[in-house]
């Protein structure tokens, strides 16, 4: 009886769930594949080859301007992620343990707000920010702080940092928050009864416990940064383009579809090989200290 | 903990120093968008009356905005509703997959419905294709917002509109619309405010008819237009800001009808 209620609730939200699993089919795994296959053909003037080739990838792995964007990309989005995950860490601690339970949500909302806000204008607005006559250089020299204004902040990596940071501010918050959320208070008290520190605490129980919060901040951070290709235009000048501003040429300007989906699986593929082994170095220092 | 108290503050003031900016430059009086500030004036907003093609971008985005709200929120109640189920074969992969655009890099969304849709089918680009694509990647959103709402549903009282003689579709629409309600609103406005913003997709996915974004976009390299870019800002943000709280107000109010204590955010 019970067992058969249980497979009648399954059937059922087997039917349910079928609209958006087919819709996620359609839109999103079969045009994966596509993007699969035509990396596997090539451009030949204005027609596609659609016989099968590794030419695109060996191409592709040979022009040190591709591979120079490739790993440019990977340790720009890698900063991105450093800087986010260090200064969102702070605040999803502060939020989780020193503001009372009913101001919580208030301060998430907060948080939340600026990431809903118009995109584009953002990233424009960092570029006033941070210009040779911005606010920020015009605001330190008006206080007599610098002589000069700075000209490392504008049109190079540093600014994509910056302003990605902000971006994905609340990505990194979250799950950090989340994670802190969950862990027990009293494992807390129970270690400092026992003659650890605030700090050797912090560092031997709170962190471990919320290292799978962090794990997903870095992960949600890293993963789309690779993708963006308006904050590289827009504030990144020559050295702080990234191979999704290669890969939407390839698409828009030279017309070369299957160029461009190679550039996109092997960006894919090295996010992915790059998420993997963090994964797994987090794992293995996890379980090495206990 | 005074010390962190400090930073949080300083970080709130670096997330919200764009969106305080934003205000100052499209009411001064100057072409260019640097300090000092020159002078109050609504000319820009004026300027924005003025202009058709912004129009008739905003009335682009518009449309698809909604649309999109209403078929993300529509799959999200489908999928959200699902998850509360017992489980099926391959329950995990398949909302793995529903679930994956919140993670995948977009120009990968949109540069693979770009392949399909063009090389594939040969079809033209049209707002129908950034609807697809935005109900795409705004699904995600829905459910973890509407999963809330329909996780914390007591099955007592599905069970007891079945036993009093509802259908099991009539007792959906009387008993449990009503208790989600606030949830879906939530949904409808996230989807919403997610695809007016939307920039990268668009750009790829858009035909003759810009969006408001890929317009703005376009306005970018001219500095002349910056201020009317301005004060467009101005109003979208403030739009944005006001979709946000009634969405935060219904989903906490969704919260208290199930009876929960708030865990706060919408992720």
């Amino acid at each position: 009886m019970f067992r058969k209620r249980l497979t009648d609730s399954g059937r059922r939200g087997l039917i349910l769930v079928s609209p958006p699993f087919l819709y996620g089919v359609l839109l999103l795994a079969v045009p994966l594949a596509t993007v699969l296959l035509f990396s596997f053909w090539t451009q030949d003037y204005l027609t596609i080859d659609t016989s099968f080739t590794f030419a695109n990838y060996s191409e592709a792995l040979a022009d040190p301007l591709y591979m120079q964007l490739l790993r440019g990309s990977l340790l720009i989005a890698g900063a991105v992620t450093v800087a986010t995950v260090l200064l969102a860490f702070p605040i999803a601690y502060f939020v989780s343990f020193h503001v009372q339970p009913s101001r919580k949500s208030l301060w998430l909302f907060l948080i939340t707000i600026p990431f809903w806000t118009s995109y584009l204008i953002r990233v424009f607005l960092w570029k006033v920010i941070l210009g040779y006559n911005g606010v920020l250089n015009s605001s330190l020299t008006g206080l007599g702080l610098i002589d000069e204004p700075l000209s490392f902040i504008l049109y190079n990596a540093n600014a994509v940092v910056i302003t990605l940071a902000h971006a994905f501010a609340p990505f990194a918050i979250l799950p950090i928050f989340v994670a802190l959320e969950k862990i027990d208070r009293s494992l807390l008290e129970a270690s400092l009864d026992l003659g650890e520190t605030r700090l050797t605490t912090f560092l031997r129980v709170t962190l471990p416990l919320a290292m799978p919060g962090v794990v997903a901040a870095v992960l949600i951070v890293f993963i789309p940064t690779i993708g963006d290709y308006v904050t590289p235009r827009l504030v990144g000048g020559p050295d702080g383009l990234m191979i999704a501003n290669m890969i939407q040429t390839q698409f828009l300007k030279l017309n070369n579809a299957p160029m461009g989906a190679t550039l996109a699986i092997l960006a894919m593929l090295s996010v992915t090989a790059v998420s993997l082994a963090f994964i797994w170095l987090n794992r293995r220092w996890l379980r090495g200290p206990r | 903990m005074k010390g962190l108290k400090v930073y949080a503050i300083a970080y709130l003031l670096f997330l919200y120093a764009p969106i305080f900016l934003l205000p100052m430059f499209a009411f001064n009086d100057a072409d260019i968008i640097a300090f000092p500030l020159s002078g109050f004036t609504t000319h820009w907003f004026e300027e924005l009356t003025r202009n058709a093609a912004l129009q008739a971008a905003v009335r682009n985005s518009l449309i698809i905005a909604a649309s999109t709200a209403v078929l993300s929120t529509i799959l999200g109640i489908c999928a959200a509703r699902a998850a509360t189920m017992a489980d099926w074969p391959l329950k995990r992969p398949m909302m793995g997959l529903i679930m994956l655009p919140l993670v995948l890099p977009e120009i990968i969304v949109a540069v693979s419905l770009l392949v399909v849709i063009v090389q594939v089918f040969g079809l033209g680009l049209s707002n129908t294709t950034i609807i697809a694509a935005h109900t795409l990647i705004c699904m995600p959103f829905s459910i973890a917002v509407l999963n809330g709402a329909f996780q914390n549903l007591d099955p007592a009282l599905e069970e007891a509109a079945l036993d009093l003689g509802e259908s099991r579709w009539s007792a959906f629409r009387l008993v449990i619309l009503p208790l989600v309600m606030p949830g879906i609103i939530s949904s409808l406005l996230i989807s919403f405010t997610i695809s007016l913003d939307e920039f990268i997709i668009a750009f790829f996915l858009s035909g003759a008819n810009p969006t408001m974004p890929v317009y703005i976009w376009g306005l970018l390299r001219f500095p002349g237009q910056l201020p009317v870019v301005m004060a467009m800002g101005t109003i979208l943000v403030a739009l944005s800001i006001v979709l946000l709280t009634i969405a935060e107000i219904m989903r906490r109010r969704g919260l208290k009808r199930a009876g929960l204590k708030d865990t706060g955010g919408f992720l």
